[in-house]
């Protein structure tokens, strides 16, 4: 496939959208428990809490991940508690490294639509829920999943998103590594360093597009789900 | 496929006597931003002569020598600087120190005619900003300072505030290149490049090779290597006449000591 005349980097773009997949999966698995405690916090703490998930909205990404090389290191304790378990790979500068790194940078992107939907539940369904004796894990994935199920479909196109256009976290915790871990938005500023315009132009283009459509399915989605609800 | 194989078994074949590792090996290298293009082109040629394999890691100095400090998997790492590198020979992380490529700083505008008028342009100061590089962390930003000190114009330059500074010389250069700085001091490799926008396009000046300290570019070999001589192999093929010619082609020079210095 060609664009502006230069082929397109196959090997970033599958790259990326794996680490993307499994970091929104993984995202959804922690971030949903994260929501649904903040969601129900109710001492003053939880605004220690909510900043603490909101962090790396405000955090630069390098800064970011430099801190996690620090931390993930080889020789660190992270990785050396992990020993004891059996591990012996690295945290950092592979596929783990960029999933980690994914997984934090884009934190607050899951979180916070999901506890924002948990929030508006009504709660005279939940409570009904329980005066029939249903189990917390029934009224969990009966009514409170399907209730809430806009603010799940948000946060995991916002996560998956954010996760592909991500560079400074990925460009440190991965080491651009031709092949291995060069992710989209690395092989850009790859060719921008090479003066290969076409080929940046090319990959900038199929991310804005990309973005763009992601953007409108999440507005789009909103706006019916809404309708819905009505 | 058979005459493939015949090219490959005889490129090995005439290699195999230089090289301790005859087998088709793969040695992961860092390589400083600035120095991206010349570094493919490098390996290229390097891998098409040896049959082994080279992947690059391109990023910023510093950035780089956090990542080896932090066990970041590479073999060899090409810096922008010197101090980085020999910073990792003194901790023990890093061997075989040599300077690859040197620097060399230009005065770059597409509007102003710098070439003749240098002098009396940035004593004018009759443009809204000059790009540099950040001279805390970039040698070329150093090395600009130091240029305008020498013309004597740099302290009226910075109370009438009209530097601005780039995070990197690539930053530097896209500032002037997009017209959002009126000229600056860029590498001269960013204009010479066959490939540059710049190619063609504004005037530059080359001011004089000791007005500024050396823009020193130092190569290493990182201890820790699995594949130490194949990493040696790509060592000493960047101070091969061929790559040499690469190197200067990019617009760096060659220092002399670079052969002899260890």
């Amino acid at each position: 496939m060609q664009i502006f005349g230069s082929p397109l980097d196959v090997d970033p773009i599958l790259l990326t959208l794996e680490v993307a997949s499994i970091s929104t999966v993984i995202l959804l698995l922690i971030g949903t428990p994260i929501a649904w405690w903040l969601a129900h916090m109710r001492s003053r703490v939880r605004i220690f809490f909510e900043a603490l998930v909101s962090l790396p909205l405000v955090l630069p990404p390098t800064v970011l991940g430099f801190y996690l090389i620090i931390a993930l290191n080889p020789n660190g304790e992270i990785t050396q508690f992990l020993r004891h378990f059996g591990f012996e790979g690295q945290l950092t500068f592979n596929k783990t490294g960029l999933i980690i790194g994914s997984v934090i940078y884009s934190l607050p992107f899951t979180v916070q639509p999901i506890m924002a939907a948990f929030e508006a539940l009504p709660g005279q369904v939940v409570d009904a829920a329980r005066t029939l004796r249903a189990s917390f894990f029934d009224r969990f994935f009966t009514v409170i999943v399907p209730l809430a199920r806009q603010g799940f479909i948000v946060g995991a196109v916002l996560t998956f998103a954010h996760t592909v256009g991500e560079f400074g976290v990925v460009l440190m915790v991965g080491g651009n590594i031709e092949g291995q871990t060069r992710t989209v938005s690395i092989a850009i500023f790859d060719h921008v360093e090479s003066y290969e315009y076409a080929a940046a132009h090319s990959l900038s283009l199929l991310m804005l597009l990309f973005s763009m459509l992601v953007l409108m399915l999440v507005y789009a989605l909103n706006r019916s789900l809404q309708i819905r609800q009505d | 496929m058979k005459k493939l194989s015949a090219a490959v078994l005889g490129t090995t074949f005439l290699f195999a006597a230089s090289l301790s590792a005859a087998q088709a090996d793969t040695i992961t290298v860092a390589v400083a931003a600035n120095f991206t293009k010349a570094a493919e082109q490098i390996g290229q040629a390097w891998a098409k002569e040896t049959g082994n394999k080279v992947r690059f890691s391109f990023g910023p100095t510093g950035g780089l020598f956090a990542q080896i400090n932090n066990g970041a998997p590479f073999d060899v790492f090409l810096a922008a600087d010197t101090r980085r590198p020999e910073l990792l020979v003194k901790a023990g992380k890093a061997t075989d120190k040599f300077v690859y490529a040197q620097g060399t700083i230009a005065l770059y505008s597409k509007t102003l005619p710098v070439t003749a008028n240098h002098a009396s342009i940035l004593k004018a100061a009759d443009f809204a900003h000059l790009a540099i590089a950040n001279p805390k962390s970039a040698p070329y930003g150093a090395a600009a300072v130091a240029v305008m000190q020498k013309i004597g114009v740099y302290p009226n330059l910075q109370k009438q505030k009209k530097i601005v500074d780039g995070e990197s010389i690539s930053a530097t250069f896209q500032f002037v290149m997009t017209g959002n700085a009126q000229l600056g001091f860029v590498a001269l490799s960013q204009l010479v490049d066959p490939a540059s926008p710049a190619k063609n396009i504004g005037q530059y000046w080359v001011p004089p090779q000791n007005d500024y300290p050396p823009i020193e570019q130092a190569a290493v070999m990182i201890k820790d290597t699995k594949h130490a001589a194949t990493a040696r192999s790509f060592l000493t093929y960047l101070r091969s006449p061929a790559a040499t010619k690469i190197i200067q082609g990019y617009g760096y020079a060659i220092p002399k000591n670079a052969n002899t210095d260890s």
